[in-house]
């Protein structure tokens, strides 16, 4: 694996190394080692079924959901080993926000979604409250739209409005990861530009990790691209420069749409 | 101009068509038929008196249904008021730990058997192991004989609108930082809570109309009463009773009050449609 990331890119967020991932007998990651830098956005790239959900998946341990389903190797993040079994994940995925590839707002007020992950966490008085969901409404680039009907049901609202609202949601508990899985292949293209600018903007408080299929967001949007095949990640560096002067012939193959 | 294959669909169209359409035509007719043969011969019984007198005695003139009435209200709402919070927390349950253990197999399969049990051995089983030890019959043990009827069919219909909710949902409320129980609470069960309406008031039609249950615990009163230690007047046996009785005037009541029930179950279904159609899960 070809990692061309200059120490000169800051400080890293969470480590990844030697990480295997199994699905059940089969294995979905092999030997993965990454560095995901603070305050950047790292993407995941590469053809379906490649692994790259299953790298995020682990970052915030969804994967403990399913049975079956285990990785191994250590993903260090403030000092400690996200897989490592005592680890909360509670408190690990409060701190490491998602989003997912289809909105999925809760059956309840635009309010309500933003405060339910407030109130896990923190007990607010009701002025504190309304400021925090009005905050991270207006992170989102929500707030102008929705700030009338924030008594309505979330699923009232448009795709595109949705999925700013559950990334608001992911930004109220101030968390200081959030990983976003494909977050705009459900949506049409002006949305996906205003999610696309958005992360932009969230890129100054957050470290981002974001999984795409559409190879022009990750060179429009990210910093750090990680190229993956089959469970491996063949090729990390900097967006530029993988995009531009690729070192594996795979990467190129895959870049310029000769596979995938 | 036609294909021939094009053609020969066709006609397996209109004759799947047509089959349904006979289908429902027999189905509706006879529903059809119940409902009117019902207004004709209750329509005489249906004025004030049916809901403010109460079930007259043996050869006296008129009375009405009102102790019949008011006891079935009573036991049904103590029966739904038992079996709604067991049978959602049962289906929970069911929907968040059936997948893995085994007490979860063991509970759906037991639930699946008392949703086909026949009516009359819960009522059997009420009478041996509570009126017998009481040794008089009572409301309570009406209500208790129908809730065994009504909580597998809000666990079962809890369960299947639970597994509705996509998983992406849940793990949307994980991945805030939320403990199970939240997640199951505040999101799962909030998601689908018009189908969970609905499998209540489908379990209240159910258990309105059920008669053998009550015959052996709630017995009958002849007056009117809301003691619940006591026997209870209900409709199911008030009708059962009257209707094979060589009075007019009981015969009369008898249809009125089966008018009176069907019409209610026939509204609670409409309205348990209603809700569904307006929610359903994405």
């Amino acid at each position: 694996m070809d990692n061309t990331i200059s120490p000169a890119a800051g400080k890293i967020t969470i480590k990844i190394s030697g990480l295997n991932f199994f699905y059940g007998a089969f294995q979905g990651l092999k030997h993965i080692d990454l560095d995901i830098h603070e305050k950047k956005v790292t993407a995941f790239i590469g053809p379906s079924g490649c692994g790259k959900s299953t790298l995020l998946r682990t970052l915030n341990r969804m994967y403990d959901l399913y049975p079956g389903q285990r990785a191994e190797g250590d993903i260090l993040y403030r000092g400690s080993n996200i897989l490592d079994p005592r680890q909360d994940v509670n408190m690990l995925r409060a701190r490491v926000g998602m989003v997912f590839q289809k909105p999925t707002p809760f059956p309840m007020s635009v309010y309500d979604n933003i405060a339910f992950g407030v109130r896990l966490y923190e007990s607010l008085s009701k002025g504190a409250l309304d400021e925090r969901v009005e905050w991270a409404l207006k992170k989102a680039a929500l707030w102008n739209e929705v700030k009338d009907k924030l008594n309505k049901s979330g699923l009232s609202l448009s795709g595109g409005q949705q999925q700013r609202l559950c990334i608001a949601r992911g930004v109220a508990v101030k968390p200081e990861v959030l990983l976003l899985d494909e977050p705009t292949s459900a949506l049409d293209p002006i949305s996906t530009a205003r999610i696309e600018e958005l992360i932009d903007e969230l890129k100054r408080d957050y470290t981002i990790v974001m999984v795409t299929h559409n190879m022009q967001q990750a060179a429009r949007c990210s910093d750090h691209t990680a190229y993956m095949y089959l469970g491996e990640l063949v090729e990390f560096g900097e967006t530029d420069r993988i995009f531009m002067n690729p070192l594996r012939k795979e990467t190129q193959d895959y870049i310029t749409g000769r596979f995938g | 101009m036609m294909n021939p294959v094009y053609r020969k669909r066709l006609r397996a169209h209109r004759i799947g068509i047509a089959l349904s359409v006979f289908a429902m035509a027999v189905g509706l007719f006879f529903l059809g038929w119940i409902l009117l043969t019902l207004l004709v011969k209750g329509v005489d019984a249906l004025h004030l008196r049916m809901f403010t007198e109460n079930t007259p005695a043996p050869g006296s003139e008129g009375g009405g249904l009102l102790n019949a009435i008011v006891g079935s209200l009573l036991m049904v709402g103590a029966s739904t008021a038992i079996s709604t919070p067991v049978g959602i927390l049962a289906g929970l349950y069911l929907a968040e730990y059936g997948a893995r253990s085994w007490l979860a197999r063991v509970t759906r399969f037991v639930t699946d058997i008392m949703l086909s049990a026949p009516s009359i051995a819960v009522g059997l089983f009420v009478y041996a192991v509570y009126v017998a030890n009481v040794k008089h019959f009572s409301g309570w043990a009406g209500a208790f004989s129908i809730s065994l009827i009504a909580i597998p069919v809000v666990v079962r219909t809890t369960d299947n609108m639970l597994k509705l909710v996509p998983d992406s949902l849940l793990e949307a409320a994980y991945s805030l930082g939320a403990p199970r129980w939240k997640v199951a609470g505040m999101v799962r069960l909030r998601a689908v809570r018009a189908g969970i309406v609905t499998g209540v008031l489908l379990a209240v039609a159910r258990i309105s109309g059920e008669t053998a249950p009550l015959l052996f615990t709630a017995l009958n009163n002849q007056f009117y009463s809301n003691d619940m230690n006591a026997p209870m007047a209900n409709l199911p046996v008030v009708i059962y009773q009257f209707a094979m009785s060589p009075y007019d005037n009981w015969r009369s009541l008898a249809w009125g009050g089966a008018l009176l029930i069907t019409f209610s179950v026939l509204g609670l279904n409409i309205l348990s449609r209603t809700l569904f159609s307006q929610k359903l899960p994405k």
